[in-house]
C-alpha cells in the first residue's frame, strides 16, 4: 500500500480521516482536548483542500442540530466534541439515532464536571451509551484515523449515527506514527453517501420527523405504519445487524488499505489467559505491558480489548471469556452510585455462561489521574488475591486514588 | 527505549520541536516514537514541560516521561525554575541552550552536560519570531549532535516537512549552526 | 477532605509568575498622572491589571514577582506612562540563585 507516515496527534488523524472520507458538512464548537480537529477542518476548508461545508455554530447543541440538517437532506457530515460539550448537545444526541441519521462524531473523552477538569476519563461517551449510537473505541491514533474512516461506511450502511472515542490529551495530543491512507484507497472502501431514508424532494413533499403515537397506524394510502416501539425496535435491530458490519467493514477495510483492527474487541496473550484484563481505548495498550510483566512472575494474563462498546459484543465476550478463572475490568467512568459501566455490561452478559469467570471490576483514570501499567499489575494480584481466597464478588478497586487516611 | 524532557516555556515552540524529532526520529529508523506536551492549561511564557518517547518496538506507554535518559533545555533559567534535571536517571544527558561553559551551570556531578548557544545560531539566521529569537527547531541540532540519535539528515527532513519554503530553510541552516556549535 | 471543589483567593496560586514574563511594564513618573499631581488619582492602571499585582500609589507599583507582562496596564494608561520592555534588557533571568526576583 502507498502510503504516507506521519507523525500526527489523534486529533490531526480524526480530521484527516473527515477529510479523506469527503465529509461534505462539518460543524462543531471547540472544547478542549478535541479543538485542535475543528481547527484543522477549518483550516483545510479554507485553503480548499476540503471542499466541505464548514458551519461555524455558537454551542455544540446547535452543532449536532447543523448535522442533523445537513445529514437529512443526504450530506455526509462530521463533528467532534468532549465531556460538557457533549452534554449540552444530549438532546441531538437522542434525535440523530431515533431519526436514523449516519452522522459520525469523535468524542476526545474527558472528564464531566462538576468538578471542572480538562483531563481524560471516559465519562462522557459513557454517558450516552443508551442513545443508540455504534460506539468505537481507538486505542492508538493509526486506529482513530482508520476508525473514523470506517465509521462513514458502517454508519451509511445502517443508516446509523457512529461515536468514534478516543482518549482526550492521552491520544488527542499525544504524536506518534501514522500512516495515511490514499484518495484513491478511500474512494475504493468508502463510496458517496447516496441513500438517505429522508425523503427531501419538492415534487414529492414529505413531513420528515413528525409526532408519532404509540399504536402503529396506517398511513395516507392505507399501508400500516409504525408506532414509536415499531420505529424504536427497528432502530435496536440496525444496532443488533451493527455487530457483523462492523466486522465485515473492518474486513473490507484490511482488504483495501492493508489494516484492521479487529473488529469488535481485539486481544493480546489471551489465548491460555486465565486472568483477563478487559479495557476500552488506550487504557488496554498499556495493560498490554502489565500482561507481559505479570506472565513474568508466572501468572497466565492477557488483555480482551473492547472496541465497540455499543453495540454490546455479547456473543464475542462469551465466547472469548469462557473457561477463564477471572476477568478483570478497568473502567475510566463510573455509573454513580452502582459500578463501572462497561464492568456491569460485561458481568450481565455473562449470565448463564457454564464456564463464566469471577467478574470484578476496578475504576481507574478519573479526571486524568495517571495510570501506569504497575497500576494495573497491582490491581490484578489483589484481585486474584481476592479471588484465591474465596471472594465471588469484590467491591469496585479504586486505582491510585488518595482520600484521606486511605 | 530512550526518554526525553523538553523543558520550554510556552510559545517558545517546545511542542513543535518533540513533534519535530518524533518525526526525525522515525525517519531515522525507530519504529516506535511520542510526543506529548504536558497535558492542561498552558500559558505562553509558563514553564512547559514535553515529553518523547523512542523505540525500536511501537510504544505502548502514554503517561509523561518521569525518570529522563535526556533532557533538551530551551533557555539555561529553566534549569533552576523548573528544576529541569528532576528525576533524571544516572549518567543522564542534558543539552542544554546557553552561552555559558557546561562547569558554570552547577548540575549533578553524573550528569553529561551538552551546551549550544542556540540563540545566536537563530540569531545568527534572523530567526526571529514575535520579537524573539525561536530556538525550537535549531536546538534539533544540537540534539542531533550531541546525542547521535537521529542523524542531521532527518532532522533536516522532518524541518522540511513541518515548514515549507524560505521558512523552512532558516530553521534548517540554524539547527545545521546549533549542530556546529554543540560543545559536549 | 472537602466534598467540592473550592478555594480562597490567594496570592501565588499559580506559582511565580512574574516568571513568565518576555516583557515587563515600566512607569515613566514624568508621565504618570498620579505622580504629576502628587496624590492618588487615575490609577487606571491598577483598575485594569487582571492579576491585581499592581498596588495603588503615588504613582502605583506593580508586583513584578507576579506580573506576566499581559501590557493591558500600558494599554490602559491614557497618558501613556507605561512602557512594555522585553526581559532581556532587564536580564535573561531576573530570578536569582536565592529565588528572589530582581527589580
Amino acid at each position: 500500500m502507498s502510503e504516507n507516515v506521519s507523525v500526527m496527534t489523534g486529533n490531526e488523524a480524526a480530521a484527516t480521516a473527515a477529510k479523506l472520507a469527503r465529509v461534505q458538512v462539518i460543524a462543531a464548537y471547540p472544547i478542549t482536548p478535541q479543538s485542535p480537529v475543528v481547527e484543522q477542518l477549518a483550516a483545510w476548508v479554507e485553503s480548499g483542500e476540503l471542499p466541505a461545508e464548514f458551519v461555524a455554530v455558537e454551542s455544540e447543541h446547535s452543532a449536532m442540530t447543523v448535522c442533523i440538517g445537513a445529514s437529512t437532506v443526504g450530506a455526509r457530515t462530521f463533528t467532534a466534541t468532549s465531556a460538557n460539550g457533549l452534554a449540552y448537545m444530549t438532546e441531538q444526541v437522542w434525535w440523530a439515532p431515533g431519526a436514523r441519521l449516519p452522522i459520525v462524531m469523535c468524542i476526545a473523552n474527558r472528564a464531566m464536571a462538576a468538578p471542572w477538569n480538562v483531563l481524560n476519563d471516559q465519562q462522557d461517551s459513557m454517558s450516552v451509551r443508551d442513545a443508540g449510537w455504534v460506539q468505537l473505541y481507538c486505542r492508538t491514533n493509526q486506529e482513530i484515523l482508520d476508525t473514523t474512516v470506517q465509521a462513514y461506511r458502517i454508519a451509511e450502511r445502517l443508516h446509523l449515527p457512529v461515536m468514534v472515542c478516543y482518549d482526550g490529551f492521552l491520544l488527542s495530543h499525544t504524536m506518534m506514527p501514522v500512516a495515511v491512507p490514499t484518495a484513491e484507497e478511500i474512494d475504493s472502501f468508502l463510496p458517496p453517501f447516496t441513500e438517505p431514508f429522508t425523503v427531501v424532494d419538492v415534487d414529492d413533499p414529505r413531513n420528515i420527523g413528525p409526532v408519532v403515537i404509540a399504536d402503529p397506524r396506517a398511513d395516507e394510502t392505507g399501508v400500516m405504519r409504525g408506532g414509536y416501539m415499531e420505529i424504536r425496535a427497528m432502530h435496536h435491530r440496525a444496532l443488533l445487524e451493527a455487530l457483523d458490519v462492523i466486522v465485515e467493514t473492518d474486513d473490507e477495510y484490511a482488504a483495501a488499505v492493508g489494516r484492521a483492527w479487529g473488529g469488535l474487541t481485539w486481544e493480546y496473550l489471551l489465548d491460555d489467559a486465565e486472568v483477563v484484563l478487559v479495557a476500552a481505548g488506550s487504557l488496554g495498550t498499556q495493560a498490554t505491558v502489565t500482561v507481559e510483566a505479570l506472565r513474568a512472575e508466572g501468572i497466565k494474563a492477557g488483555v480482551l480489548g473492547i472496541r465497540a462498546y455499543r453495540p454490546f459484543p455479547v456473543e464475542a465476550l462469551r465466547g472469548k471469556l469462557a473457561g477463564r478463572k477471572l476477568a478483570l475490568v478497568f473502567d475510566k467512568a463510573l455509573s454513580y452510585g452502582y459500578e463501572g459501566p462497561i464492568c456491569s455490561d460485561l458481568r450481565g452478559s455473562l449470565l448463564g455462561l457454564d464456564d463464566a469467570p469471577a467478574v470484578f471490576g476496578a475504576v481507574c483514570g478519573l479526571g486524568g489521574r495517571e495510570v501506569t501499567p504497575d497500576h494495573l499489575a497491582e490491581a490484578t494480584r489483589r484481585a486474584i488475591a481476592g479471588l484465591d481466597a474465596g471472594a465471588r464478588t469484590r467491591a469496585t478497586d479504586w486505582i491510585n486514588l488518595h482520600l484521606d487516611g486511605e | 527505549m530512550h526518554e526525553i524532557r523538553w523543558h520550554g516555556r510556552g510559545g517558545q515552540g517546545a511542542v513543535t520541536s518533540a513533534k519535530i524529532l518524533a518525526d526525525a526520529a522515525f525517519r531515522s529508523g525507530f519504529a516506535g516514537v511520542t510526543s506529548q506536551p504536558s497535558f492542561g492549561a498552558e500559558r505562553r511564557g509558563a514553564p512547559i514541560t514535553a515529553s518523547t518517547r523512542l523505540s525500536d518496538e511501537p510504544i505502548r506507554i502514554l503517561s509523561q516521561v518521569t525518570a529522563p535518559d535526556i533532557i533538551v533545555v530551551f533557555d539555561d533559567s529553566l534549569l533552576v525554575v523548573a528544576n529541569a534535571t528532576a528525576g533524571m536517571k544516572p549518567g543522564g544527558m542534558v543539552v542544554v541552550n546557553t552561552t555559558k561553559g557546561a562547569a558554570e551551570l552547577g548540575l549533578r556531578d553524573d550528569l553529561k552536560v551538552v551546551t549550544s548557544d542556540v540563540t545566536g545560531a537563530a540569531q545568527a539566521v534572523d530567526l526571529i519570531v514575535g520579537g524573539q529569537p525561536m530556538v525550537s527547531t535549531a536546538i534539533l541540532g544540537a540534539f542531533a549532535r550531541a546525542t547521535g540519535l537521529v542523524t542531521m539528515e532527518s532532522v533536516e527532513a522532518a524541518i522540511r516537512h513541518a515548514f515549507s519554503g524560505s521558512a523552512a530553510d532558516k530553521n534548517v541552516d540554524a539547527a545545521k549552526i546549533a549542530f556546529e556549535c554543540t560543545r559536549a | 477532605m472537602s466534598e467540592i471543589s473550592m478555594s480562597r483567593p490567594a496570592v501565588g496560586e499559580a506559582g511565580r509568575t512574574g516568571e513568565w514574563r518576555n516583557s515587563r511594564p515600566v512607569v515613566d513618573p514624568a508621565k504618570c498622572l498620579a505622580v504629576k499631581q502628587g496624590k492618588v488619582t487615575c490609577q487606571i492602571c491598577w483598575a485594569y491589571c487582571p492579576d491585581g499585582c499592581v498596588a495603588q500609589g503615588v504613582g502605583p507599583v506593580i508586583d513584578l514577582t507576579y506580573c506576566k507582562g499581559c501590557g493591558i496596564c500600558a494599554e490602559e494608561c491614557p497618558a501613556k506612562a507605561i512602557e512594555m520592555q522585553p526581559e532581556a534588557l532587564h536580564g535573561v533571568c531576573a530570578i536569582d540563585a536565592g529565588g528572589e526576583v530582581a527589580r
